[in-house]
């Protein structure tokens, strides 16, 4: 199966904020978290560049790494997912991770951080697929639909790429041979720096 | 023809905005380049990765009300990473089993310490109810709070396997829970402690001296005098408030999240917590031993409250006169035998 991946080419993101909503409303994330986000860069001065920024689903990913209750795993086509049974909210993965996806909702009493909740690449979690409660905790599960990413697929640009990583990577290419620059793949070097093919 | 007269005012606008062009050119030079690259001047985050300094991160603005998330690529989480699964294993590893082992050498060579007088049957209090209480309140918070942090950074190896991914997840979220909360009696009872013990703990020159003599611990029947507090329990009272309080601090921002900062900040005080938690684990063992299997008629003083007067001759014997003295002794026993 294919290796799947995220790419934003900064030079095609206007900002809208697409991407972020549209997550929100697929997933009905709770208020005050939010999977993806677009960061701007050196906002306001001559070449700005804007990023749309989510889990990266990283090879060999921090967050697992430092999970004392080890609640991810990658699923066959390299997404990064978690099971919110297990998780605990201890806050490591949010330390260890390089993107600053995992959020968690502020309930309950002091250090009480609620069960983390991040971008799933709309691949659900550990329950059965598509059913409800496979929606409640994680949101849609369009990859089990055989459709990709809501934020990759109504970006209006077509800045935001979702995909099996080579293809996406050769598209993101040919742009920046035929348009003459390219600010960068923003985040593969941190995520995937491991394994450049994997 | 209408089609013409649109021709004609497309003209007219074309020689009008040429007109505005060559005005915009001339006032503005720069717009005069006949190349102009959008991305000249444009971030790459090659650059920015490389100009990254040690635990610096990538940010801009967000237009989303958490302010946090304007961090965009944080390499140090990497570090952190490699600090979490490969260092502290070792640090902890290391403190904790190294003080077991040397905890188990110093039994088989010295063996228990005994009274060397034996056992008057005569007692005398040496720490009242109150003390016992901060003592025990602080103690026990302190075994859970080791226990369930010792768990976040061993569990998954050494327990998940033996649970199931279940269990230990049930497991580890009361002990998070317990740790969050007993967290606060523990506070409590190390501020207590300092207050009511500071007054016996003021390092002297009789420390000196007990330090030189090796505390009398390896040799038989040779007890270096001491007041209240020799050297030795003044350092594990200075372990505890000084440890106690860096745990304290390093907590609160762990319990707090963002008071300190941002992910940085809060990636070093987990790590400060972890390895002063690590070092103070070990310590405590070193007390736990010494208070219970190491010394025979030490348990008294926190279980009872009323040790032995030997016993406490042996190892306080200045602080034996002293509170003799205050009690208005008969003669024979202020001049009491000395331990030495």
């Amino acid at each position: 199966m294919a290796r799947v991946k995220f790419l934003c080419d900064a030079d095609r993101c206007i900002e809208c904020n697409a991407c972020v909503t549209a997550c929100k409303n697929e997933h009905e994330v709770p208020w005050g978290i939010n999977r993806r986000r677009v960061v701007t860069i050196n906002d306001g001065k001559p070449g700005e560049r804007s990023v749309s920024m989510a889990c990266m689903h990283c090879t060999d990913a921090p967050c697992a790494a430092v999970c004392p209750v080890s609640c991810f795993y990658t699923t066959a086509d390299g997404v990064v997912l978690h099971s919110k049974d297990l998780c605990i909210g201890c806050g490591y993965c949010f330390y260890a991770c390089p993107f600053g996806a995992p959020q968690y909702p502020k309930v309950g009493n002091f250090g009480s951080r609620g069960k983390m909740d991040k971008c799933t690449y709309c691949a659900g979690g550990p329950e059965a697929d598509s059913t409800p409660a496979e929606y409640a905790k994680y949101g849609a599960n369009r990859l089990a639909e055989g459709k990709l990413p809501i934020c990759a697929e109504m970006c209006s640009t077509k800045s935001l790429l979702a995909g099996d990583g080579a293809i996406i990577a050769e598209i993101y290419k040919e742009r920046v041979m035929k348009r003459g620059y390219g600010s960068g793949m923003w985040g593969w070097k941190t995520a995937y720096s491991d394994s450049p093919t994997g | 023809m209408p089609g013409s007269i649109s021709i004609l005012r497309f003209a007219a606008f074309k020689s009008l905005f040429a007109a505005f062009a060559l005005l915009f050119v001339l006032t503005h030079p720069a717009a005069a380049q006949i190349s102009f690259k959008p991305t000249a001047e444009a971030v790459q985050e090659d650059k920015l990765l490389n100009a990254l300094k040690e635990g610096d991160k990538i940010s801009g603005r967000v237009s989303i009300p958490d302010g946090n998330a304007a961090n965009l690529i944080q390499p140090a989480g990497r570090d952190w990473r490699d600090f979490q699964r490969s260092k502290l294993p070792w640090i902890g590893g290391i403190a904790i089993l190294g003080m077991l082992v040397l905890l188990a050498i110093f039994l088989m060579v010295r063996g228990r310490i005994r009274v060397q007088q034996g056992f008057s049957g005569r007692t005398i209090l040496r720490f009242n109810s109150f003390e016992r209480f901060v003592h025990w309140l602080t103690a026990s918070c302190f075994i859970v709070l080791a226990l369930s942090g010792l768990n976040v950074s061993f569990g998954r190896t050494l327990i998940l396997p033996l649970f199931g991914p279940d269990a230990f997840a049930a497991m580890s979220a009361w002990a998070k829970l317990a740790h969050n909360y007993l967290a606060f009696p523990f506070m409590l009872g190390v501020l207590i402690m300092f207050l009511i013990w500071i007054k016996n703990n003021i390092p002297g020159k009789l420390d000196l001296e007990w330090i030189k003599q090796g505390g009398g611990l390896l040799s038989n029947g040779k007890h270096p005098p001491a007041r209240r507090f020799n050297a030795g329990q003044k350092g594990i009272f200075w372990i505890v408030i000084i440890g106690g309080a860096l745990m304290s601090v390093s907590g609160w921002f762990l319990l707090f999240p963002y008071l300190p900062g941002n992910v940085t900040a809060l990636q070093f005080w987990t790590v400060i917590h972890a390895i002063i938690a690590m070092l103070f684990i070990a310590a405590m063992l070193a007390h736990i031993y010494i208070g219970s299997i190491g010394m025979e008629g030490a348990f008294d003083a926190m279980g009872s409250g009323e040790v032995d007067v030997n016993w406490a001759r042996e190892h306080h014997a200045l602080w034996v006169e002293e509170q003799q003295g205050k009690a208005n002794a008969p003669a024979d026993r202020v001049r009491a035998v000395p331990a030495e």
